[in-house]
This record gives C-alpha cells, sequence and structure tokens, in this order.
C-alpha cells in the first residue's frame, strides 16, 4: 500500500540510508524500499538510485560504508563521524537486518542501558548488577543533535581480557532522527573509543532496514568474529524490538512511563516533536 | 448486519482461553475485540488477564517471565504483583521504591468449567455461568464473529432447540454431533472468532472426536464465505494513556490517609508477647506493596501505629503483620493485643515503602532483632523468590521470643537463629555475620534501638559505606528538642510560616493548610522526607543515616527544625 502523507520537511531534505555500500558492487543493481517508496540502486560506471515509479533519478552519496539518498534537496553533507578517517580504524559494515519495527523505536532501544541484564545477559550486563546511573543530556541545538555523555554501565566481563567486572564508559550521539552513534571504552586503547552506529533505512512506518556500522582499535579479531558479535547483540534485540506496540514510537509524554534511566528517550521523543517528524511516530496529539 | 463492534464491546464477559492454555508458569498471548491480552496463573491459582503491553516501553508481557507470583517484563526487568499488575520494583533504580503508582491495566476474570473469561470493561456485570462443565477444543475460523454464530444456528440439527447465550452464543445441537453443547463465539478481532464449545460431562475420546470433525467442518463452510466478502478492517486497539501523575508528577500522598478498609481474619500467638495478625479486603484484593512497606494502623482509641507487611511477592488476598505488646505500651499495640478481636474492621493507609530493598547487590545481610524481623522477612521472601543470595540472621531472647518462627523456617539455608546471647556474644555474631564490606553487598538492619546502634557502629568499624546499610527503627527514641523558634519558607507554595517553640514544621504547616504527607510523626518511617533548598537543619530523626543529614538537603519536618534563624523547604 503507498504512502499517501507527505513526508515533514524535516525528513524530505536529509540524506536517508538505502544500502550497504558492499550490498550493490560494481555492476550490481538492488530493489529497495525508502519511506514506502520503491527504489532501484545500481552501480556501473557510477553509482545511481532511482525511483521505480516514474524512473526519476534521486540524488546519492557514500559514506561510511553505506549508499544514502533524498527525496529532497539536503543543504548538507551527511553528519559527521570523526574516528571513521583514521587510518588505523577497521570500518566494518557489521550486518543490514530488517527488522519490523518503527525507525525510532529502535534508535530508542539502541540509546538504552537498562535493557542490558536482561535482553544482553551476560555479554553487555548481568543481574543483578541492573542499576543505571545518573547521565547528562543535552540538545545540541547548534549541531542539532542530543548527546548523552557519563553514561556508565556495569559489565561482567567488559573484554576478552577482563577477570573482574567493571564500569563501561559510554557516549551516545542521536545526530539524525533514524541515526545514532555510540562511543564506547575501547578495550585495546584506553585513551581512545570504540564506534558503534546504528543506521535505520524506514522502509515503510513500521519496518526497517538497520544498517550497523563499526569503526574499531582492533588488531586481534577477524572482521567475520566481530560481525558476529555484533549481530548476535543485534540479534538479541530483534525479538524486543518486533514485539513492541504500538510499533511507531508514540511522542505524548503519557502514551508511557519514563523513568530518570530514560532521560535520553525523553530528549529524544522531545526532538522529534519538535522537528515535526511525522514518519514511525505517533505525533503528539495537540489539545 | 449482526452486531457492532461498540455493541460487542460494552460490558460482556467472552472466554478469551481454555484452563489448558495455563500450565505452570506460562504466560498465554490472548485476544478480545483486537485487544491483546497477557493471560497467566500465580502459584496461588489466581488467573490474570492484563493488558498484553508493559507501560514502561510498550513490550507484550506475553513474552515475560511468569515466576509464580509476579510478571517480570522481559525488556527491563520490571515486575507487576500477581491481581493487582502493581509495579513493584524497578532494577534500574535499585534503591528506589516505585514511587509512582504504576499499575498495567488489568480485566476483570473468571474461570468456569475450563475455560477462562473475561470482559473488557471493569464495569462488566458479574457474568452467569454455570459452575460445572467440561470444554471443546477450541476451533479458530477466520471470519466475523456474526457469521460464526449464524452459521452455528443454520447447522444445528433440524427441529433441535436452542437457547440464546448472550452476547454471541447457543446452546444446541450441532449436526454430526453426539448431543447437546453450548457454543461461546470469542470475538477475537473484527474478522477471527474462535468457537469454544462446552459439554455438560467430559466426553470419551469418539465423542470428542465428532464435536471436533463437526467444528472442523463448520469453520471451513464459514471461511468459504468469509472469503467472498469485503473483510472489515482489523479493530484499531485502544492504547489508554497513563495518568497525568504517573506521567509528570510524584506521588500525590495526603496525611495521614486510611482509604483502606480491612478485617481481622485471624489472629494468634505469634512468640511469647507477639500477637500474628492476618488482615483480609472487605472484597477483592489489597493495593500493591512492596518488600519493607508498612502500613499505618487506625485504633479505635485514635491512635495511629505502624506494621510492617510481612508478606512475600504476589501475595495479596491478606496482609500479615505481627504486633508486640510493649510493656510501656502508650495504648498502641495494648490497644491490639489485648482488645482487637477476629472479625473487627479496621482503617488502614495504603502501604507506603520507606524502606526500599535494593535486588542489585551479590549478596544481602538481614540482621534483625526480635519483632524486628517483620519487614526483612517480606524482603527475604522476595530475594528467595528471585534467586539472589542472602543470608537472615534473627536475633530473639530465647526461642519462644522468635516472632513467626515457621515463616523464618520456609526461607531455608539462608537462616540463622541467635538466642539468648548479651551484649558481647551479640556484637561478636553481628561482627561475624557482616564481615569486612565487599562490592555489591548490602546489609539490612531493623531491630530495638541498642542492636541497631551496635550493628551500624559495627558495620562502620568494618568499612561498610553508609550507602550499603539499610536500616529502620521502630520508633526515635530521642528526645525531641522543640525549643528552638524560626521561619520556614516553602519555595513552591510561595508561603512564609513561623514555626514557635513546641511546635513542628509539620504541624504548622497543617494549620497553614498545606496537607503534608506523614505517617508515624516521631522521625522513625521517613514518609515526611523534604528537600532542603536553603538553611542549616537541626536533625532529631532516626531515619536519615550520617551521609544524608550532612548533605543538608534533606529532612523530617516531624520531629527536625532549624539552627538557622530560616529554612526553604522544597513544597
Amino acid at each position: 500500500m503507498a504512502y499517501t502523507k507527505p513526508i515533514a520537511p524535516a525528513l524530505r531534505d536529509l540524506w536517508h540510508v538505502i544500502a550497504a555500500s558492499q550490498e550493490v558492487p560494481m555492476g550490481g543493481k538492488r530493489i529497495t524500499t525508502l519511506f514506502d517508496t520503491a527504489l532501484t540502486v545500481s552501480r556501473n560506471e557510477r553509482l545511481r538510485v532511482a525511483r521505480n515509479d516514474d524512473g526519476s533519478l534521486l540524488p546519492v552519496i557514500e559514506r561510511y560504508g553505506c549508499i544514502w539518498t533524498s527525496f529532497g534537496s539536503p543543504t548538507a553533507d551527511l553528519f559527521p563521524i570523526i574516528e571513521y578517517g583514521e587510518s588505523d580504524r577497521r570500518n566494518i559494515i557489521a550486518g543490514s537486518i530488517g527488522v519490523n519495527v518503527s525507525a525510532p523505536r529502535a534508535i530508542e532501544n539502541f540509546l538504552d542501558m537498562g535493557h542490558f541484564p536482561y535482553v544482553h545477559t551476560d555479554i553487555l550486563g548481568a543481574e543483578p548488577h541492573t542499576e543505571v546511573k545518573e547521565y547528562d543530556v543535552e540538545i545540541s541545538f547548534e549541531r542539532d543533535e542530543i548527546l548523552a555523555t557519563r553514561c556508565r554501565f556495569f559489565q561482567p566481563k567488559a573484554a576478552l581480557t577482563a577477570t573482574e567486572g567493571q564500569d563501561v564508559d559510554y557516549i551516545y550521539r542521536v545526530p539524525h532522527p533514524y541515526c545514532s552513534v555510540l562511543y564506547k571504552s575501547c578495550p585495546a586503547d584506553e585513551s581512545r573509543l570504540d564506534v558503534i552506529a546504528i543506521f535505520c533505512q524506514p522502509m515503510t512506518e513500521e519496518t526497517i532496514r538497520a544498517h550497523l556500522m563499526l569503526s574499531m582499535i582492533d588488531a586481534d579479531n577477524t572482521d567475520a568474529g566481530i560481525r558476529r558479535f555484533q549481530q548476535t547483540i543485534f540479534g538479541q534485540d530483534r525479538p524486543i524490538l518486533e514485539n513492541q506496540y504500538p510499533k511507531k514510537l508514540p511522542l505524548d509524554p503519557r502514551a508511557e512511563t519514563p523513568i530518570r534511566a530514560d532521560k535520553s528517550a525523553i530528549a529524544y521523543r522531545r526532538w522529534l516533536s519538535q522537528k515535526g517528524v511525522n514518519y514511525g511516530v505517533i505525533p503528539q496529539q495537540l489539545s | 448486519m449482526g452486531l457492532g463492534v461498540a455493541e460487542l464491546r460494552q460490558a460482556a464477559w467472552y472466554p478469551v482461553a481454555s484452563s489448558d492454555d495455563l500450565p505452570f508458569r506460562h504466560v498465554y498471548h490472548g485476544q478480545l475485540l483486537g485487544q491483546e491480552l497477557a493471560i497467566w496463573r500465580a502459584d496461588d491459582g489466581n488467573v490474570n488477564v492484563w493488558e498484553n503491553r508493559c507501560l514502561h516501553r510498550g513490550v507484550r508481557l506475553s513474552i515475560g517471565i511468569n515466576d509464580g507470583a509476579e510478571l517480570k517484563c522481559q525488556y527491563h526487568g520490571w515486575r507487576y504483583a500477581n491481581r493487582t499488575a502493581g509495579c513493584t520494583y524497578i532494577p534500574a533504580h535499585p534503591a528506589d521504591a516505585p514511587a509512582r503508582r504504576i499499575t498495567n491495566r488489568t480485566y476483570p476474570v473468571k474461570e468456569r468449567f475450563g475455560l477462562v473469561w473475561a470482559a473488557l470493561s471493569p464495569e462488566a456485570p458479574e457474568p452467569e455461568l454455570a459452575e460445572a462443565g467440561f470444554a471443546l477444543r477450541p476451533m479458530p475460523v477466520n471470519a466475523l464473529p456474526e457469521m460464526v454464530l449464524t452459521a452455528l444456528m443454520r447447522r444445528r440439527l433440524a427441529g433441535g432447540a436452542v437457547t440464546a447465550l448472550p452476547p454471541l452464543g447457543a446452546a444446541l445441537v450441532l449436526e454430526g454431533t453426539p448431543g447437546r453443547a453450548s457454543y461461546f463465539v470469542q470475538p477475537v478481532d473484527s474478522a477471527r472468532a474462535v468457537i469454544r464449545g462446552v459439554v455438560d460431562t467430559e466426553p470419551d475420546l469418539e465423542t470428542l472426536l465428532a464435536f471436533n470433525a463437526a467444528l472442523s467442518a463448520l469453520r471451513d463452510e464459514v471461511e468459504v464465505e468469509a472469503r467472498a466478502i469485503e473483510l472489515p478492517e482489523p479493530i484499531v486497539p485502544r492504547y489508554e494513556p497513563v495518568s497525568v501523575e504517573l506521567a509528570t508528577m510524584p506521588d500525590l500522598v495526603i496525611g495521614r490517609q486510611a482509604t483502606v478498609r480491612v478485617k481481622v481474619k485471624r489472629r494468634w500467638q505469634a512468640a511469647l508477647d507477639v500477637t500474628g495478625i492476618e488482615l483480609v479486603p472487605l472484597s477483592g484484593h489489597l493495593p500493591t506493596f512492596q518488600p519493607g512497606a508498612h502500613i499505618d494502623l487506625h485504633l479505635s482509641n485514635g491512635m495511629v501505629r505502624q506494621y510492617s507487611i510481612t508478606n512475600g511477592p504476589g501475595e495479596l488476598l491478606s496482609y500479615t503483620i505481627a504486633v508486640k505488646r510493649e510493656a510501656d505500651s502508650r495504648g498502641g499495640s495494648a490497644a491490639i493485643t489485648d482488645t482487637l478481636r477476629e472479625g473487627d474492621v479496621l482503617a488502614v493507609s495504603e502501604p507506603r515503602n520507606n524502606f526500599p530493598l535494593r535486588r542489585d547487590a551479590l549478596r544481602t545481610t538481614f540482621i534483625a532483632g526480635g519483632i524486628g524481623l517483620t519487614p526483612l522477612l517480606s524482603m527475604a521472601r522476595a530475594l528467595q523468590r528471585q534467586g539472589l543470595a542472602f543470608d537472615f540472621h534473627a536475633f530473639a531472647r530465647s526461642e519462644g521470643h522468635l516472632p513467626l518462627g515457621p515463616e523464618l523456617e520456609a526461607l531455608g539455608g539462608g537462616v540463622t537463629r541467635h538466642f539468648g546471647l548479651g551484649p558481647a556474644e551479640t556484637a561478636a555474631q553481628i561482627r561475624h555475620a557482616l564481615g569486612p564490606h565487599s562490592f555489591s553487598r548490602h546489609a539490612y538492619i531493623c531491630g530495638p534501638g541498642p542492636m541497631l546502634e551496635l550493628a551500624r557502629g559495627l558495620a562502620t568499624e568494618l568499612g561498610w559505606p553508609d550507602e550499603a546499610v539499610h536500616y529502620e527503627y521502630f520508633k526515635n527514641t530521642h528526645e525531641i528538642d522543640t525549643s528552638s523558634s524560626f521561619v520556614v519558607e516553602l519555595a513552591r507554595s510561595a508561603l512564609s510560616l513561623a514555626v514557635p517553640a513546641g511546635k513542628s514544621i509539620l504541624e504548622v504547616m497543617r494549620e497553614a493548610g498545606i496537607d503534608a504527607p506523614s505517617s508515624c510523626e516521631q522521625g522513625a518511617c521517613g514518609t515526611c522526607l523534604t528537600r532542603v533548598l536553603e538553611g542549616e537543619i537541626d536533625h532529631q530523626d532516626v531515619y536519615l543515616n550520617a551521609t544524608e543529614q550532612a548533605s543538608g538537603n534533606v529532612m523530617m519536618t516531624c520531629v527536625s527544625r532549624a539552627k538557622s534563624a530560616r529554612l526553604v523547604l522544597d513544597i
């Protein structure tokens, strides 16, 4: 069924991910969906994105191992991830995974630490260490993104070399309504941070493809090992995401029950509301 | 045609599951009129029918964990009590009692002849259901519920009598079946239904097969019919918003209210000098409580006394408390132990929890002196249910003085009893029980004042930080000095009040029409805890620990006062 409601300007003029670069090799072609619209991505002498309904061409860029397009006129480049350009980093697309959920629900889950002991048991957390300690959240108007800092969570075995549990530090950014970037203590180099990003491709309001990008300092593990680890984590999140109702993220503060640990999610919902985002959400009813 | 959805939604009862769908510790995913249901049986036999959505983040509760007394959400481990669906624990904030009344949506439920019945409206009148019967295998049909009922009538044995079973059912003899049965149509959604048949007595296998074959044939026929018409859109489920207070404000607890009426079901000698009392609601069940919570008991002589609830999780058909007859009773405990009779009706407050239990410790140590074991018993029961490690040290003058012995026994191997010890031996045992502090250990202490002081002192000596030592005094035995006079400014109410010598801040606020919560009114229970924005506090309570007192930003308004000329409170 075609989507009839026009998407908000805040979304129309943004770049949106439609595929991992590795999904469209030279000479390759792929049909995918963005905002209920079928698109064909092809790579010959150059990369092209065309609408299937009228054949018109859309703008295209390649960033962070992914292909991005837009239905409007993007005035700016995609948000920066400076670490991606560092020469000693391993940049990996760990997977492009279809999920029956809205993009904002997936982003909110990515920002959430409270579920670590329950969903990622013995990997990112373990009972009884369930506390979400106080952290800071700000909405940066200058950069138009959400920043959560001083996030810490107890992990029973934070790294392959760790023998006892410790708090792991996180920083979260939400620089795009459907993308989030997290920075995490790097076991191999204490002075640097590993980067894990989720780029959600809103195929429909209630279905996405999640593209997972890693930029790591890791000389020991194979690409396949790193991918397997990340896919294990996401595979644990997926059944939770697909059992959330409603699938669209409700922006009304009274729709669900936030607690202090959900500060970043509260800021995210408010930010989406302020931007007028109208896809994948249940907008707040103004009375 | 037939009944409209709006009419179907009227306060009517429908079967929503077979009793067989609820095996031990399972959560069954049901649906009625488009509304998803999480249906589960607690170990006490009670069947719960709840909206299938944790109201924290909307995750289906049907993928949650039924631990026999509570349902635990799969996403963040929030726990909801059997019967009330009240939230009892939020693991992300282990030091806090869920301060706001977080309760999932529940539906009225009945279980009869192997079927679970529910109604979407809380005002649904009591259904008229036979007591006995045997439920046939349910038959799901992809068709409008009204079409299914019509087909049942059409396929009845020629000339047979029909009794309507509103809102969507009929008792009749279906073609190809050996006899009369009652057929109830469960409207799952606008175009989905389940036929749930009931016969009087348990049939043999051949008869069951005959019923099943007849219902299968009926299903095939109706589904062909349904494919020929344009089916209505699925019903859009209602997601009711949480209350304004829940979304925006802390709980409004007002004064010393006694909103719950209970009856004394049983009283017994729980130990020498201790009376056990079981309180039951006049109807239904009691409000959700958390381990460590107490209730105010309003006595016939006008006194108000606090007693800890000793129950385990999910036990809301009664509260069990234990009352020690104090030799120097000012009329509170004596009024209970001497005059309270089985059958008496009492007014009690809703449970309040100022002594919350963290459940993120690797090991929890309980140190109980005499009647002080009551709140700790409830806590230990919660940890036992969750399989978390604890040890429980119960001190008493003699075995005969130890209250609630059988309940303690049920806690199993983690319990050590200490009888008739002198102060030095008690200190040695407490020292041994605590040991040097190590990561993620917490201690909970409750007992007579001197023992509590002793245990707190030992914990400090052994390197336990204040935030790992939790305690509750029965009463404040300090002499309250009310000689000071000062001014309190209420920042949010924009009021300035003079507190004269001889009156508490709480009393002065009440006189000025500010209704503030309170319970023990002697600085022991923690209910009147208030944030202080400015001024130097004269702490006289026994609730706050040294770190909290030194922070200078919280106080108990029932006994504590000002050292400075002025205090600014966040009220």
